[in-house]
C-alpha cells in the first residue's frame, strides 16, 4: 500500500458522515421505540462468540459469510456475528428461556466476508425482531405487521409485500421422493423460476405423476391471491399434504391485507430463500427500483432445538442504513443558538439550561461563522436570546 | 398503475433474434436500433424503454435494478452466477453449446492441465465437478489460438457450427451446457412489477412455442 491510498476503505465497507449519521441514529431510536411499543424487549447479543454456537441451525451460506478468528484463551474458533437471529434464538432457548411468549428486538452491526448481494454492505446495521412461543396465523400476522409498520415509520414509499411458504415445496418434495443429490438441481431451477426447465426436469426425474404435475403447478405459483386460487386447488388435489400450509398462507395474506390495504401483496411459492432453516411462511418487502429485498423474514421453528428448546419462532430483519437511504425519514431540526466564548457563570448556567431544553448551543469566537437561528447576547446587564437575521 | 419498465437487450446477433419476439408481445422500438448510435430507445409504449448494451453487462444492469428485464445468453448467465436473478423464460434463440476443445488428436497430458477461457467461473466449476485440478488462464478472445501456441491444453468456449475450431485444427470435446438466450429479471422486479411483467412473459412464451412448432 502506498502513502497515497491509506485513506481507502475496503470494498463494501463505508463510513457514515453528517448529516446522514444523525438521520440513521434518529431512525434507529424511532424504530427501537416503536418495537418497544409492541412489547419487544431489546437484546444486545455479543459481536464475537464461538463458531459452533453462532452457526447452529443455519446454512453453509452463513458459514462462508462469517469472519473467523482463533480465541487465544481457549484455542477454539470464534466468529464475528453475520446474522443476529441464531443468537436471539439461543437467548430465547437458553439464556433467558421465558416461560410464555418471548418477544425480542435488536439493532447492531453484523459482518459479512462477502456481501449478500451487489447492493448490500459487508457491514450492514441489522435491525429486526423475533417472536418465540407463539404459533399460528396470529404470530405470522403480528411479525409481518410489525415489519410493515417499521417500513412505514421509516417513510419508505411504495412497499410491496411478497409471501411464500417453503412448507409447500417440502410437502411436494416428500411425495416426489427426490434423491438428495438431485435436489440441488431442482433447487437451482426453482430459484431461476424458469417454468419450462422445471417441467422438463420434473418429467425426467420424478416417477410419481401427481408429484411431477405438482412441481409444474408450483413453478407457476406467482401472483395475487385472485390469480392463484385455481392453481392452489389444483395443487391440493395433486398433493393433499400441501393443503395445511397453503390455507395458512391464504389466511395470513387475507389478514395482512385487511390491516394494510395499501400494501400490494404478491404470492410466490417458488421462493425458497433460507430453505435450510425456514420451516413455513417466508416473507419479504420490496420497493421499485431496488434490486434486492429491503426487509425479509419467516418462520424457523427448529433452530432453538440445537440449544435445547425447539418452539415456534418467526422474525424479520432489515438493514437500517438501507431504510434510511430509501426512506424519507428526517429528524426534526433542532434550533441552533450561538453563545459567545466568555467566561461568565451566568452565561454558563443559561447555556446548560438551553441545552437541557433540547437546543443545540454552540460557543463561538467573534471571528467564527455559524449557521444559527438565535444568539445569546449581553443586553441591559443580562444574557438574552435574540433572533439572528437570516442572510 | 403502470410503472416504468426498462428492458436491457444484448447487442449483436441476439438482438436481431430478440426484436421479433418483443414485437410478438406488442413492443416495438420507436426507431431502427441497428441504424442508431443511441443506447436507449423509446418504444410504442410510453412507459417501456429499451437499452442496448454489451451482452455481459445485461445481468449487472438487471441485478442492480437499473433494468427490470433483460435478454442474455445462458453462457453469460452461467458465468455471472447470481442468486438475485431469475430466468423466467427460455427464448430458444441464439442456440449453441458451451464446450471444451483441444488440438485435434492430441491427448491431454497427465496431471494438472491449463485451460484458457473467458468463462472463468464456469470452467472452474466444471473441472471441479469432473474431479480435475486445472489452472485457468483468462483470455478475452481468440481462444482457439491458446492451444496452438502452447499457452493452454484445453479451451472452454462457445461452439456454434464448429467451423472456427476446425479451421484452426481444434476439435470440440465435452459438452458443458447447451446455451440459448434467456429472458432475465431481478427477483425484486418479478415481485414489484409482476402484474406488468407476467403478460410480457406469457406473450413472448407463446411466440417461442409457435416458433418451436414451426421448426418441427
Amino acid at each position: 500500500m502506498t502513502l497515497a491510498d491509506r485513506w481507502l476503505l475496503p470494498d463494501g465497507i463505508e463510513e457514515v458522515l453528517p448529516p446522514h449519521a444523525q438521520q440513521i441514529e434518529h431512525l434507529r431510536r424511532r424504530l427501537i421505540d416503536l418495537m418497544d411499543g409492541w412489547g419487544y424487549d431489546l437484546v444486545m447479543p455479543p459481536v464475537l462468540e464461538y463458531l459452533d454456537s453462532l452457526l447452529t441451525g443455519t446454512g453453509k451460506d452463513l458459514d462462508l459469510r462469517t469472519f473467523k478468528v482463533t480465541d487465544q484463551l481457549s484455542g477454539r474458533l470464534m466468529g464475528l456475528s453475520a446474522d443476529t437471529t441464531p443468537q436471539v434464538a439461543r437467548i430465547d432457548a437458553h439464556s433467558l428461556a421465558p416461560e410464555g411468549i418471548g418477544r425480542f428486538c435488536y439493532c447492531r452491526t453484523v459482518f459479512h466476508t462477502r456481501a449478500r448481494s451487489l447492493l448490500a454492505s459487508r457491514t450492514p446495521t441489522q435491525i429486526g425482531a423475533e417472536l418465540f412461543g407463539m404459533a399460528g396465523v396470529e404470530a405470522d400476522v403480528e411479525v409481518i405487521s410489525l415489519m410493515l409498520t417499521l417500513l412505514r415509520a421509516s417513510k419508505v414509499a411504495n412497499v410491496h409485500l411478497d409471501l411464500g411458504n417453503v412448507g409447500v415445496y417440502r410437502a411436494i418434495a416428500d411425495q416426489a421422493a427426490i434423491a438428495p443429490e438431485r435436489e440441488a438441481e431442482l433447487f437451482g431451477l426453482l430459484k431461476l423460476k424458469c417454468a419450462s426447465d422445471i417441467d422438463a426436469w420434473a418429467e425426467a426425474n420424478v416417477a410419481d405423476k401427481a408429484a411431477a404435475d405438482a412441481l409444474k403447478v408450483l413453478a407457476r405459483l406467482q401472483g395475487t391471491v385472485e390469480q392463484l386460487t385455481e392453481r392452489f386447488e389444483q395443487l391440493i388435489a395433486l398433493v393433499p399434504a400441501t393443503a395445511t400450509e397453503l390455507n395458512h398462507l391464504l389466511d395470513v395474506t387475507r389478514r395482512v391485507a385487511s390491516r394494510h390495504p395499501d400494501v400490494p401483496t404478491c404470492l410466490d411459492l417458488t421462493e425458497l430463500r433460507g430453505y435450510q432453516y425456514h420451516t413455513g411462511l417466508v416473507f419479504a418487502a420490496y420497493v421499485p427500483g431496488y434490486g434486492d429485498a429491503i426487509a425479509q423474514g419467516g418462520r424457523y421453528d427448529e433452530t432453538g432445538k440445537e440449544f435445547g428448546r425447539a418452539r415456534p419462532a418467526r422474525g424479520f430483519s432489515a438493514d437500517l442504513r438501507v431504510l434510511a437511504r430509501l426512506g424519507e425519514f428526517a429528524p426534526a431540526a433542532k434550533p441552533v443558538v450561538v453563545a459567545p466564548e466568555v467566561e461568565d457563570p451566568a452565561l454558563w448556567t443559561l447555556v446548560q439550561q438551553l441545552r437541557d431544553q433540547g437546543m443545540r448551543v454552540i460557543t463561538t469566537r467573534p471571528q467564527d461563522s455559524q449557521q444559527a437561528q438565535q444568539a445569546l447576547q449581553f443586553i441591559d446587564g443580562q444574557w438574552q436570546l435574540v433572533e439572528v437575521p437570516t442572510v | 398503475m403502470t410503472q416504468p419498465l426498462t428492458i436491457a437487450l444484448s447487442k449483436g446477433r441476439i438482438l436481431d433474434d430478440t426484436l421479433p419476439l418483443l414485437a410478438e408481445a406488442g413492443i416495438h422500438p420507436a426507431e431502427d436500433i441497428n441504424k442508431s448510435r443511441k443506447l436507449i430507445f423509446d418504444t410504442n409504449h410510453e412507459h417501456i424503454k429499451l437499452v442496448v448494451i454489451r451482452a455481459t453487462d445485461v445481468p449487472t444492469y438487471v441485478e442492480y435494478g437499473a433494468a427490470d428485464l433483460g435478454v442474455s445468453g445462458k453462457d453469460v448467465l452461467l458465468e455471472y452466477d447470481s442468486d438475485n436473478l431469475c430466468e423466467p423464460l427460455d427464448l430458444n434463440i441464439a442456440t449453441c453449446r458451451l464446450m471444451t476443445a483441444g488440438v485435434k488428436g492430441v491427448p491431454l497430458p497427465a496431471g494438472r492441465i491449463k485451460v484458457a477461457t473467458k468463462f472463468v467461473n464456469v470452467a472452474k466449476r466444471y473441472f471441479a465437478e469432473q474431479g480435475r485440478q486445472v489452472d485457468i488462464i483468462k483470455l478475452y478472445g481468440g481462444m482457439e489460438l491458446a492451444p496452438i501456441m502452447g499457452l493452454a491444453d484445453l479451451i472452454v468456449d462457445i461452439v456454434d457450427t464448429g467451423n472456427t475450431l476446425k479451421a484452426n485444427g481444434l476439435e470440440a470435446r465435452d459438452l458443458i451446457a447447451p446455451v440459448s438466450s434467456r429472458l432475465v429479471a431481478s427477483r425484486a422486479a418479478m415481485k414489484v412489477k409482476h402484474a406488468q411483467i407476467q403478460p410480457i412473459i406469457d406473450q413472448i412464451g407463446a411466440a417461442v412455442e409457435r416458433q418451436k412448432q414451426k421448426s418441427r
